[in-house]
């Protein structure tokens, strides 16, 4: 039986899962970017080169490359051309000299357009090639292979040996983290993005590694050899230790009572220390409530994101990437727990914000991912609301937007037909997330691809739930045109009998009536009605024009008007 | 570890599982632990969903570990913690394949018949599969408590022969079951009518007294005012 484990946090190196503490000391890292102890045995490494990296193969299966990539086009990973040698040149020194800003403009600007005009169709240089240019620094080298392998998943098809390869990376950079010694900081769109395609990268490897029929036998041989790679256990172990490691969900109660600045700091360290490991920690959280969504387990998703208040702007909500995801998995996740009214307003908010915003991203390298988004949540959009119908919680800017994409469609989907039901499979899997299986493969003949399994289950219990929930509508339309009446007059007007319909009314007050997260019952019904023997009577939510809301958003906007005016003068 | 008494070292099993849940779910060494727990929880009529969550997750990625038997257990524990959607958030977790084996099967109808109360057709079936529901102490009263849950929030007063077949109780088993209520639940007996029967008489709550809900949407929260304070100021 299991004694209490001393240590909370277990990491992987590799190989197998190891309690953090007795992960060896690592060797000491030849690089600035480490604490002073470790840098101190910098200079004895220094003279590694290529060799230091720990790699046993040659980097590139030059001959294995997937027919896209640009073995053909004469990749030389050697050739490191000038403009690159400038980048990384610069962009160690932003690191190097903690200027975020800089960083930021070299990551999201200078790699961008040198993506654009030089790879479109061909990997980066090679880490090796590269490394020379910067003291063959090894955190920095990390940071590169990461952007390296990101620009390949998002321009090229990997490699199974790349994807493994990938896998290490991490397992490395996120160890240098975790042991606490990085000194550096960075922006963090960039830790965002890290962990967002660290997520990515296991979700497509779980896709990938389910097609087994026509793998060829040297993929299969990878797939047994390297069992390990982004196995389930190392990918939310590793997500959990960066959570704990960092502190974080202390740190945001320390901040609620105001002993620790974090928020109002977006995240940054201004005392000379790094923002790496906290902000990994915080958008960790965030990356455990994507993985449990993809697995199918909604309740601990939420819980793991508990600690992030989003009624209000956090650190989630400076990187746009981020707050969509976030809000886009709690949306999911309340769909999926029936807790519709909190799924519309989140998506409503959301929304609203895109649609103010996104002209201004529309240059951004995620703006496609942005957009994306925005019409699967609008498509989530549609089904809470065929399902549970509100008159309050939306923007009429929303509304507007969700009539015009999907008004004729979510006519029909309240009628619960046939029809409805083709409709719901439609929009739940245009809008759900890729579900994964997460074990291992069997390698037994015949092989299958069973990469569409988790999808169908969660479909199948989706539309299931729908189904019990069929009679609603028609409930509803009857219940609008009275204030009172009797059982067993409704019951002939929906051609039931008694007995049943009160099976019905009932399964309406169950369905109307969730449980929310701390245990108490809410109510999403916008007509709701009691029985009082054999009499029901209709209560209807009036739907009151907020005018208190209205006039305090104008106020707020006229005095930054005014304000505004006011400055002009004194220029 | 030391000699202790099986109660105390049942405390502290517990105590060691819900922490080990809290902070280390993605360790497979648990397994054995969280397994033990769920046959905890049936025998001592506790309950953790974020443990048998764990435990399925488990399962899930290591699919030849799965017990069907503790499966089973921890499904029918979540049924018993209706009106919550634990049943639903436990089938999220299972393959569909062990989804078609028998008791499972059945335990999902026995589930459509409580989520569209069904409760007739609930205990009828209930009844045929007294083995596989017996063995878990606390069963029938909780579901119990579900019917009466959700015709609290139907009915200000429900006919007495609805609540009857709603919780499966008759005769002089109901009488009793009745007083019990009426003395410690709030609730009250009346006649309804000349021939029709007694009704009973359900405590008054915003659900079954719709009337009686505030209406939030009118009011502004202070923290939105407070937003005006400077201008006004």
């Amino acid at each position: 039986m299991g004694s209490l484990y001393p240590d909370s946090c277990f990491v992987y190196d590799g190989r197998f899962l190891l309690p953090l503490k007795t992960l060896k000391r690592l060797p000491a890292l030849p690089s600035i970017f480490t604490s002073a102890s470790a840098r101190s045995a910098r200079i004895s490494c220094n003279d590694g080169g290529g060799a230091s990296y720990g790699y046993d193969d040659p980097p590139y299966d030059s001959r294995q490359q997937a027919p896209s990539q640009s073995s053909d086009v004469g990749y030389d990973p050697n050739f490191v051309p000038d403009s690159v040698k400038t980048f990384v040149v610069h962009l160690y020194r932003h690191i190097r000299e903690r200027n975020v800003y800089e960083i930021h403009q070299m990551y999201e600007g200078s790699f961008q357009r040198l993506s654009e005009r030089m790879f479109r169709e061909s990997p980066w240089p090679s880490v090796e090639a590269v490394a020379p240019y910067v003291d063959n620094d090894h955190v920095f080298c990390l940071l590169y292979r990461e952007m390296w392998f990101r620009h390949l998943y998002a321009r090229l098809a990997p490699t199974g040996r790349q994807r493994v390869e990938s896998w290490d990376n991490y397992c490395s950079l996120f160890s240098v983290v975790l042991h606490g010694v990085v000194n550096m900081q960075l922006p963090n769109q960039w830790l965002w993005d890290m962990v967002d395609e660290f997520v990515y990268q296991f979700q497509s490897y779980c896709q990938y590694r389910a097609k087994l029929k026509s793998k060829t036998d040297e993929e299969l041989q990878l797939l047994r050899q390297y069992d390990q790679a982004w196995s389930v256990y190392g990918v939310l172990n590793y997500l959990q230790a960066l959570v704990e490691k960092s502190l974080i969900t202390q740190i945001l109660e320390r901040e609620k009572e105001g002993l620790e600045q974090f928020t109002a700091t977006d995240g940054y360290d201004y005392e000379g220390g790094s923002n790496v490991l906290k902000v990994l920690g915080y958008y960790s959280m965030v990356g455990l409530l994507r993985v449990h969504c993809l697995l199918g387990d909604y309740q601990t998703g939420l819980k793991c994101l508990a600690p992030i208040d989003i009624s209000q702007q956090g650190v989630y909500t400076i990187v746009i990437g981020s707050h969509i995801t976030t809000i886009y998995h709690y949306g999911f996740a309340s769909l999926m727990l029936r807790r519709y009214g909190d799924a519309i307003k989140e998506f409503n908010k959301v929304l609203l914000y895109i649609l103010k915003t996104k002209q201004y991203h529309q240059k951004s390298p995620q703006y496609d991912q942005i957009l994306k988004k925005n019409e699967q949540m609008y498509a989530l959009q549609a089904i809470c609301l065929s399902l549970c119908p509100q008159t309050k919680l939306v923007d009429e800017n929303v509304i507007t937007q969700l009539k015009e994409k999907y008004n004729d469609k979510m006519l029909r989907m309240q009628r619960f037909d046939d029809e409805a039901y083709g409709l719901y499979d439609e929009l739940f899997s245009y809008a759900c997330p890729k579900f994964i299986t997460p074990s291992a493969p069997i390698f037994d003949e015949p092989l299958a691809n069973y990469n569409q399994d988790a999808y169908r289950l969660q479909l199948k219990l989706f539309l299931y739930e729908i189904k019990q929930q069929q009679l609603l509508a028609s409930i509803r339309t009857f219940l609008k045109l009275y204030s009172t009446i009797s059982v067993g007059k409704l019951a002939t007007y929906m051609e039931v009998d008694e007995a049943t319909l009160r099976t019905i009314l009932m399964t309406y007050k169950h369905k109307t009536h969730v449980v929310d997260n701390e245990g108490k019952i809410v109510s999403n019904a916008d007509i709701d009605f009691c029985i009082n023997e054999d009499i029901i009577h209709v209560v209807e939510q009036k739907s009151t024009k907020n005018y208190g809301d209205y006039f305090l958003r104008q106020t707020l906007k006229f005095e930054e008007i005014i304000s505004e005016l006011e400055r002009v003068k004194m220029d | 570890m030391g000699r202790e008494t099986p109660k105390e070292q049942q405390q502290q099993v517990s105590f060691t599982v819900e922490e080990l849940v809290a902070v280390n779910p993605y360790n497979p060494d648990i397994l054995p632990d969280l397994e033990n727990y769920v046959n905890e929880q049936v025998s001592s009529q506790t309950y953790s969903l974020d443990a048998n969550l764990c435990l399925l997750r488990h399962y899930q990625f290591e699919p030849e570990r799965m017990s069907i038997q503790i499966v089973v257990r921890i499904l029918v524990k979540a049924l018993m913690a209706l009106p919550a959607p634990d049943f639903n958030l436990c089938l999220f977790l299972i393959p569909e394949r062990v989804q078609m084996e028998e008791q499972i099967k059945m335990l999902i109808v026995l589930s459509h018949y409580l989520e569209t109360a069904r409760f007739h057709q609930f205990w009828d079936e209930a009844a045929k599969n007294r083995s596989i529901l017996e063995v878990v102490p606390g069963f029938e009263q909780a579901i119990q408590a579900y019917a009466i849950h959700v015709l609290s929030l139907t009915y200000q007063k429900v006919p007495r022969p609805v609540l009857a077949e709603a919780i499966n109780v008759e005769g002089l088993v109901l009488d009793k079951f009745l007083e019990f209520h009426v003395a410690n639940s709030g609730w009250a007996l009346e006649a309804a009518g000349p021939g029709r029967g007694h009704l009973v008489v359900l405590p008054t709550t915003e659900f079954n007294h719709p009337e009686l809900k505030k209406n939030v949407s009118e009011s502004v929260p202070l923290e939105h005012v407070a937003r005006l304070f400077p201008i006004l100021g």
